[in-house]
């Protein structure tokens, strides 16, 4: 992996984005799938840190959902959308540098989630044959993403 | 003259004021530790949120990550809801219960 940076803060606060044409590829495509697997399978295992619950008591818990689950949702669809449709821009508006910083985490989740990332997953020297290896590339990659948008957006 | 033991009405009542304590009571909003949420992040979103400064927001992330949760909020039913929920939008693991 290249180390220069992908994303950074200009001068006039600006967040200023530099990906090569294959990570922009990757990163539309990341963002679909997870779009998709939120539509057609919303109770898949993998989703399952993006719902957490937000009471212990079951009804009340229920009430939360059926108040805000559709804006939960759609706020994580239209963040993935607005990722997806800027990764060619050169500079994010602040709208979409929060967009941004809300899709990578929740792709993250999912991904780090499916590859069973626990507190002491060592993401230097992924051994190839770990069933997750790929998985826990990707999982690095956009993780090594946040950091620089978390670092880009911080500074201000 | 019935035999039948009926007992004598009381009427229970509450002290004064009973339902307005227990309605008052104030709800807590708890973060709690996960493997995937980044340190720099959590620190940025209680700031965002909650508007922390910098040194309060990272006590408050260190706090989650060595203790395995803190309290970020606490108020009514009503708000500690929206800040749960704006706390799940980011991706979160936040719970409240009342005090």
């Amino acid at each position: 992996m290249e180390l220069d940076r992908r994303i950074e803060r200009a001068a006039d606060g600006a967040i200023v984005l530099r990906f090569r044409a294959e990570e922009r590829a990757l990163l539309r495509e990341v963002c679909e799938e997870l779009e998709e697997l939120l539509t057609e399978r919303p109770a898949d295992p993998a989703l399952r840190r993006l719902f957490p619950p937000a009471y212990d008591d079951e009804q009340d818990e229920r009430a939360y959902r059926d108040l805000m689950g559709d804006e939960l949702m759609n706020g994580r669809r239209r963040a993935l959308e607005t990722l997806a449709g800027t990764v060619d821009a050169e500079r994010l508006t602040a709208e979409e540098a929060e967009a941004w910083l809300r899709a990578l985490n929740d792709l993250r989740l999912a991904i780090g989630t499916r590859a069973e990332v626990e507190e002491d997953t060592l993401l230097e020297g992924i051994r190839p044959d770990d069933p997750h290896a790929l998985d826990l590339e990707l999982y690095a990659y956009l993780s090594w993403l946040q950091e620089q948008l978390v670092e880009a957006l911080s500074a201000g | 003259m019935s035999s039948t033991l009926a007992p004598a009405e009381v009427e229970v009542r509450q002290p004064e004021g009973a339902d307005e304590i227990e309605r008052d009571r104030p709800w807590i909003v708890i973060v709690w530790n996960d493997p995937i949420n980044l340190m720099s992040y959590v620190t940025l979103v209680f700031q965002k949120l909650f508007g922390y400064s910098r040194a309060e927001a990272t006590k408050l992330m260190l706090q989650v990550h060595n203790d395995g949760k803190a309290a970020v909020s606490a108020g009514t039913r009503e708000k500690a809801e929206h800040d749960v929920s704006r706390l799940h939008a980011h991706g979160l693991w936040a719970t409240m219960r009342q005090d």
